[in-house]
């Protein structure tokens, strides 16, 4: 075996660095070493997203089990800001008196998963696949039930960790049936073996059953708004993209490439759950107080036009998706980062508490504001290319009846975004929440995320540059 | 312009750059139609002039291309007359002036992009950008039910904008060439069985904002509750909008299609130009009159696109200039009315015109403009579209237009009797009595609107001819 394959995995090394340094500092560190281990666990993650920000060569390394080819690199890369926003926005929150003895896990388990999304991503086999989805969603349990005290996040945990197990095993299943009637696991020799019959489809599907458990599609999504809101508003904001844009990226891929031959099938299986998912999501959203269990119905919705990316099955629609997760990063990251600094010093999580924010906190309602029109698909806001290029993508391959239906639903969901928008600048509060002091680790997070929003959608050099790593069938 | 609003600190400040811009932005206007037909004088032929274009997203070949012909350049002018005119009367908005103004420069900026582009895309683009400040113009700075007239007027016209998009993609893929620009496209045939679809889905799109019956339900709410500058901008420049891209997009690139199934849609603006002048007549909100009074001559506009021949087009476009210029002038002198008296019913006013005669005055022009008296605009207007129309020879077009001209009888009579109940008759509240007159911003306001009204009521004919030369190249589109 050859040394220099490591290299390929240069990406996953450099993690595996910054989180064994964080496990050991958190280890031998006292009481006044921990003083500094926020700023410096942010600082040795920021040094590893700069220094992968650069695709690199494609490759594979051990035989075929891990392989890298550009635009996986690219979609680290994304991963990568992504985390590092999610970071910066933890920090207000581990420094409370409450939560300061978990900031050492939190970092630790995070950064886990993250490495264990990547290995998923980066798969070469059914096997690799797996140990790298299990890898994420474990850990993301513990996560989830990060806050001992509180009965909702312990809640949370458990069904995390029981629904994980259940899409698993069904996915399992899936995985044994293909490896039954093909005799290999490994992603380059399987789409020869594949044919459309009946045994390797019902393997297919439960397989991708087991996937959209992980996106939360409806009809599997209904762990989603409790654990959303149940978990600590910085592990549910990581749920939400990163766990979600991973996960939709390797369906991507898995169908683009292991399943080319099964495209009918899946075209047909997708075509339903778009519809069904971004309808009845949509719909659950807008009767929902809670602005935590608002976004989870709001990303249920948003995985649904993901998928639509998904559908086409073209080189192009590669590009509309990774472009669209970049996206989604920056306008329900902001979202987040709003929530988490008004939870974080007045715990209060409704939306009607948000009522008259504007005449109080006008940066962070207007950040809020913007965040909320990009995922309603307003533009001059990002939201509004990334929504445009999907439907064009998908419309493409003539799928028009489906792009009407999910232009349509933007607009029921420009409904309940504008709710929020309301509350904040036109509704009237005898009891606003104060004026509060967001700290500057916050702060760089939402000013990344507001330019994310102004200017990714404007710079098309961004989605070209995409665009050249994308590979369709 | 934004730029220098965010900078300017205190109301002077925002007032002052407000001012400067917009009276920038109507020389800029001027300076463009004059150099526009000395140009065209100069003999520059191509249907659009000053064209710039410039690559935006590689894989759709989406440009960010503009160009103006005569049409765009009349629009243009239009619109920044308003922006100019609605600064002046939103003079004492509070509070968050700032704020205020610059919604309503984004709002500006959307209403100019749309008339300029000449790529689908980008245009698609404006029109959305227009829409989503009103939103919070209206639900902010508005007045009564606003949260309401908002969200209803917002999701309607963004629920057509979902219409439209599925158009435009429509439009990209099945003409067989990759390109959005609308100069392009009209060079290619789209099939025509597609053209169907896809000529309803857009003309749909863009007529719910032109108000087309029976989707207007958003126009009189949400005029009702928008502050003064707002329903001008809306109702002068806005609503055009629809009128605008329906013959750019629906009926610039899908000739056969408008031809074969136009008549579906001549029929509901037929009933909208009857229903919206009835409407109007048992309306006792000045607002909701002159909303319900918009809409039917909006639906004038579309009825006169629809009609598809040279004469009624170009009285589409006169059209839609005069209804910009008169609807504006009547929101502003509402809202300076309504600012004094603190009721919009006409029921609770009477003998204003003693008291306020400037106003008094001009909402009499206004009203007579509005009825189609000789010498202003909209007898111009609706002249040359209900001349336009009888050119057809068949029945049904006859009959159609014989019930759409009952109208202006229509018309007529709500605006005469509005303005006899209460600028007339004896003074009703005698707390009205020590009421002032207008002011010298909004003299000047007023004095713009009326003089240009005025203007192309007496002299229509260098303006109907720079429509006219820009129309031959749709009208040859549709004779193919």
């Amino acid at each position: 075996m050859n040394y220099s394959d490591f290299l390929y995995m240069r990406n996953e090394l450099s993690l595996l660095i910054v989180i064994l340094f964080l496990l050991v500092y958190d280890l031998i560190a006292g009481k006044k070493g921990m003083k500094y281990f926020q700023p410096v666990a942010i600082i040795a993650f920021a040094i590893h997203t700069v220094l992968n920000i650069l695709p690199y060569p494609a490759g594979e390394a051990f035989g075929g089990m891990y392989l890298n080819t550009p635009m996986m690199t690219v979609v680290k890369s994304i991963l990568n800001i992504g985390t590092l926003i999610v970071l910066l926005q933890a920090k207000n929150v581990f420094d409370m008196e409450n939560q300061r003895n978990r900031r050492g896990e939190y970092y630790f388990l995070t950064l886990t998963t993250l490495l264990g999304m990547y290995y998923m991503i980066s798969s070469g086999n059914f096997l690799m696949f797996y140990i790298g989805l299990e890898m994420a969603s474990i850990p993301m349990a513990t996560l989830a039930a990060l806050d001992k005290e509180d009965n909702k996040s312990a809640e949370a945990g458990a069904k995390y960790i029981l629904s994980a197990a259940f899409s698993s095993g069904i996915m399992l299943f899936g995985i044994s049936y293909i490896y039954g009637t093909t005799g290999t696991m490994y992603f380059m020799d399987l789409p020869s073996l594949i044919s459309a019959n009946a045994l390797q489809i019902m393997a297919f599907v439960f397989f991708i059953v087991g996937l959209f458990f992980k996106i939360s599609l409806v009809p599997f999504h209904l762990w989603t708004a409790d654990v959303y809101e149940g978990s600590p508003t910085s592990v549910t904001a990581y749920l939400s993209v990163i766990s979600k844009g991973s996960a939709v990226f390797v369906l991507t891929v898995m169908l683009y490439k292991v399943f080319g031959n099964l495209i009918d099938q899946w075209q047909g299986i997708l075509y339903g759950i778009i519809i069904v998912s971004i309808t009845i999501a949509n719909l659950f959203a807008i009767r929902q107080k809670n602005i935590k269990r608002f976004l989870a119905f709001s990303s249920i919705s948003q995985a649904g036009y993901l998928v639509l990316a998904t559908i086409s099955g073209t080189a192009y629609g590669m590009t509309t998706l990774v472009y669209y997760v970049l996206v989604y990063i920056f306008s329900n990251l902001a979202a987040f980062g709003v929530i988490s600094a008004i939870e974080t010093r007045t715990r209060k999580l409704n939306i009607s508490d948000y009522n008259g924010l504007y005449s109080t906190n006008p940066k962070l309602s207007f950040v809020m504001m913007l965040a909320m029109f990009s995922l309603g698909g307003i533009p001059p806001f990002a939201g509004f290319f990334s929504k445009f290029f999907i439907f064009s993508a998908a419309a493409q391959q003539g799928f028009y009846v489906l792009v009407l239906i999910a232009v349509i639903n933007t607009i029921i969901s420009l409904y309940y975004y504008l709710l929020v928008v309301r509350a904040m600048f036109i509704e009237k509060s005898d009891n606003p929440i104060p004026a509060l002091k967001t700290d500057a680790y916050n702060r760089i997070s939402l000013v990344i995320c507001t330019t994310g929003i102004m200017v990714v959608g404007i710079l098309s050099f961004i989605m070209e540059k995409i665009g050249t790593y994308s590979f369709g069938m | 312009m934004i730029i220098a609003l965010f900078i300017a600190r205190n109301r002077k400040q925002v007032l002052g750059v407000m001012v400067t811009g917009s009276t920038l932005l109507v020389i800029m206007a001027v300076y463009l139609t004059v150099s526009y037909v000395t140009d065209r004088a100069a003999g520059a032929t191509g249907p659009m002039l000053y064209t710039a274009s410039m690559m935006w997203y590689e894989p759709l070949n989406i440009h960010y291309s503009v160009g103006v012909d005569g049409i765009s350049v009349a629009m243009l002018c239009l619109s920044a007359i308003i922006v100019f005119t609605g600064t002046f009367t939103s003079w004492k908005m509070e509070p968050l002036t700032k704020e205020f103004f610059l919604w309503f420069c984004l709002l500006s900026i959307g209403v100019f992009g749309f008339f300029i582009a000449t790529d689908l895309f980008t245009m698609f683009m404006f029109y959305e950008v227009a829409l989503i400040p009103m939103f919070l113009l209206i639900g902010i700075w508005g007045s009564g039910r606003k949260e309401y007239s908002a969200m209803k007027l917002t999701l309607m016209l963004m629920g057509a904008s979902a219409f439209l998009l599925v158009g435009i993609l429509g439009i990209y893929f099945s003409s067989g060439a990759s390109t959005m620009n609308i100069l392009e496209l009209v060079k290619l045939h789209i099939p025509v069985q597609q053209q169907y679809l896809f000529f309803t889905l857009t003309f749909f799109g863009f007529g719910v904002l032109g108000a087309l019956f029976p989707f207007h339900t958003w126009s009189p709410d949400g005029h009702a509750s928008a502050p003064t500058a707002v329903s001008m901008l809306h109702a002068g420049v806005l609503m055009k909008l629809g009128g605008y891209g329906c013959f750019r997009v629906a009926i610039y690139l899908m000739p056969e299609a408008a031809h074969d199934i136009s008549w579906i849609f001549l029929i509901l603006t037929g009933i909208g130009v009857v229903y919206g002048a009835f409407s109007a007549i048992h309306q006792t909100d000045l607002k909701y009159i002159n909303a319900y009074s918009s809409v039917s001559h909006c639906n004038l506009v579309l009825f006169a696109i629809l009609m598809l021949n040279q004469t009624a087009m170009t009285g589409a476009v006169l059209q839609m200039l005069s209804h910009g210029l008169m609807t504006a002038l009547f929101f502003a002198l509402i809202g300076m009315i309504y600012g004094r008296t603190h009721t919009r019913l006409i029921t609770e006013m009477g003998g204003l015109m003693k008291i306020m005669p400037f106003l008094g005055v001009s909402f009499v022009i206004g009203g007579l403009a509005s009825l189609g008296l000789p010498g202003l605009s909209g007898f111009v207007a609706e002249m040359t579209i209900f001349f336009g129309s009888f050119e057809h020879p068949d029945i049904f077009h006859r009959v159609l237009t014989i019930a759409s001209t009952m109208s202006i009888v229509i018309t007529a009579v709500y605006i005469l009797r509005m303005v006899g109940k209460f600028l007339y008759g004896p003074i009703q509240d005698q707390h009205h009595a020590s009421l002032t007159d207008a002011v010298w911003y909004e003299k000047i306001a007023v004095v713009t609107l009326i003089a240009f009204i005025a203007a192309i009521g007496s002299l229509p004919l260098g303006l109907s001819d720079m429509i006219r030369t820009s129309l031959s190249d749709v009208v040859a589109q549709l004779m193919r």
